[in-house]
């Protein structure tokens, strides 16, 4: 497998916070690596540096060896790194459909003008989102909700339609921001089918995520971070195993990492 | 209801306003009510940018200034350069787009009550600029701006000149309704193509249109620019039936009038601006008779309105169905 993403020598300094500290990694494609590490160690702030929403201090970020650090978000996601929210963020006055079927934007073919005189290569555009959008609908387990507003919907359904509109973008790697924080058991269960499911159509997915059980079940590879720094990298057992880890999350009961 | 029967109502309400009203104006004799509504046209289509602006989530006290600017640049351009009025009219909206989008780089990053205020202090700066500069020949303004000239096209007069009308009122009339159905058409075709969702997608979510590859601050200055565009054309057709232009001409209290307009209409809905301009103008005529009273009952009117209905006067039509 190749190298999809390089991270190299990542550094954020918010004023006096180093919240980033010469962080290396590489990810591979078609993997689901997870982020981890206790609350205030960097993830998000990563997140961010890694989908330009913010640029880094120093390092950079390689997207099949092309630097996307330092470029617009959007010119980021048009190259296929894509970010959902931590936050349940979505269009929360249009409906399910609607919500799914703008995030395809990237995929037009059209120019606005375009749309605007309904050219003929805009309505082809039109009916390709409508039919992709309700295949990722479907494929989503959001068939029942479509035409139901998205402020509506009901909370597990909400980080659903976030994978989905993360996907409507057509990505080839996926940023999920704890996909399954606030979620029961069993909702746990069904999001990690869903993330599985996003991998084998041929995303590379990216995850932070404070659900160990679920971490350790559904990843190939971990990174741990720690005070901005990584403290370890590897799969699901070296990492239960790492010294460093486990001093990282001493005091914290063993079941909150997985062992 | 469906496309065809949208086209009939919007038809016939188009036919109403161009026949209907010259009719029943000639019956009455109420020939004044040609300028109160040439006025509701033209200040609808100036209230039709601000509304644009509220679509992308931005709250726009400033439209006052691109209508004066709109009106200055017309005014100048006739006196100075003697171009026909009929060229300078878009010449007046593209010079507010492109002041707009010089002006909308750096202040459309911000948000909420801070771009309320940056906007309102535009119209003030655009009205001392009015007082400062020698163009726009100070306090005593441009005046005696001769009406709009003749066009012809092969010989064939199109448009006759408005000097040699023995009506010009019914004529700057008939202009300012076609003009406000060519906007409105336009608003209405942007609204409800893909542009339109996009618009929605960054009034409702910045980033995370922006995480789905929408060029937001493109389209952010895109839509500003729009909304100066109709606010620069309507400030010129003001200043060509006034036959006149002062600074004082577009200030403060009209760039709020314009956001009112929007919010008594109803943001959801592109004919909103509209229907707010016509009740409020009308309205506020309507309270002449009361006197020292009238702005208070105007604006408790108002409030109350805002309270009952926030949504806007359009969202009754809504409520109708749905009880049936």
């Amino acid at each position: 497998m190749t190298d999809i993403l390089e991270i190299s020598s990542l550094t954020k300094r918010f004023g006096g916070l180093l919240a980033n500290n010469d962080i290396s990694f590489n990810v591979k494609e078609r993997e689901i690596l997870s982020v981890i590490g206790p609350n205030g160690a960097g993830k998000s702030t990563l997140f961010k540096l890694i989908a330009s929403f913010l640029h880094p201090t120093s390092g950079e970020v390689r997207f099949r060896g092309q630097r996307i650090s330092g470029l617009a978000p959007h010119k980021v996601a048009r190259m296929g790194v894509v970010r959902t929210f931590q936050e349940t963020t979505i269009f929360k006055s249009m409906t399910v459909r609607d919500n799914v079927i703008i995030a395809h934007h990237l995929r037009s073919r059209a120019s606005l003008a375009g749309f605007f005189l309904g050219s003929r290569l805009a309505q082809s555009d039109e009916l390709d989102f409508e039919r992709s959008a309700d295949e990722i609908i479907d494929f989503l387990g959001l068939g029942g909700y479509r035409h139901e507003l998205a402020s509506n919907l009901p909370h597990g359904h909400l980080r659903a339609l976030g994978i989905a509109i993360g996907l409507a973008t057509n990505p080839q790697v996926l940023l999920l921001d704890e996909p399954f924080a606030g979620m029961n058991h069993e909702e746990t269960n069904r999001a990690m089918e869903i993330v599985r499911g996003v991998r084998d159509r041929g995303v590379t997915v990216l995850l932070v995520e404070h659900d160990m059980p679920a971490v350790m079940n559904i990843s190939d590879r971990i990174v741990v971070l720690n005070f901005g720094e990584k403290i370890a990298e590897g799969t699901p057992k070296e990492i239960q195993e790492h010294p460093k880890v486990i001093e990282a999350y001493l005091g914290v009961e063993d079941a909150a990492i997985g062992i | 209801m469906t496309t065809r029967q949208k086209l009939g109502s919007a038809s016939a309400f188009i036919a109403f306003l161009l026949i209907g009203v010259p009719l029943l104006i000639s019956v009455t004799g109420r020939s004044d009510l040609y300028y109160t509504l040439t006025s509701v046209a033209l200040l609808s289509i100036i209230s039709a940018g601000v509304w644009l602006t509220f679509f992308i989530g931005r709250i726009n006290i400033g439209q006052g200034a691109f209508a004066l600017i709109g009106g200055y640049v017309s005014a100048i351009l006739v006196t100075q350069y003697g171009l026909s009025f009929w060229l300078t009219l878009p010449l007046a909206g593209l010079f507010c787009a492109a002041v707009s989008v010089l002006i909308g780089l750096p202040i459309l990053r911000l948000r909420g009550v801070y771009f309320a205020m940056v906007t309102l202090t535009m119209t003030e700066v655009a009205r001392l600029s009015a007082f400062a500069l020698p163009i726009t020949n100070g306090a005593k303004g441009i005046v005696s701006i001769p009406l709009p000239g003749a066009v012809s096209l092969y010989g064939v007069t199109i448009i006759p000149d408005f000097a040699t009308l023995t009506n010009p009122r019914l004529a700057f009339y008939i202009t300012s309704i076609l003009l406000m159905v060519l906007c409105y058409s336009f608003l209405y075709r942007l609204v409800h193509s893909r542009i339109g969702k996009i618009c929605q997608s960054l009034q409702q979510n910045e980033e995370l249109a922006s995480s789905i590859g929408v060029n937001i601050s493109y389209m952010r200055v895109l839509a500003f620019a729009i909304s100066s565009f109709l606010g620069g054309i309507g400030g010129a057709m003001f200043a060509a039936i006034a036959q006149s232009m002062y600074p004082s001409s577009f200030g403060v209290l009209d760039s709020v009038n314009f956001m009112l307009n929007c919010f008594l209409g109803g943001l959801g809905y592109v004919l909103g601006p509209m229907l707010g301009t016509f009740v409020l103008y009308f309205g506020w005529d309507l309270l002449f008779e009361t006197g020292d009273f009238q702005l208070l009952i105007y604006s408790s009117i108002l409030i109350i309105l805002m309270l009952i209905l926030p949504n806007g006067l359009l969202s009754i039509r809504l409520l109708v169905p749905k009880q049936s």
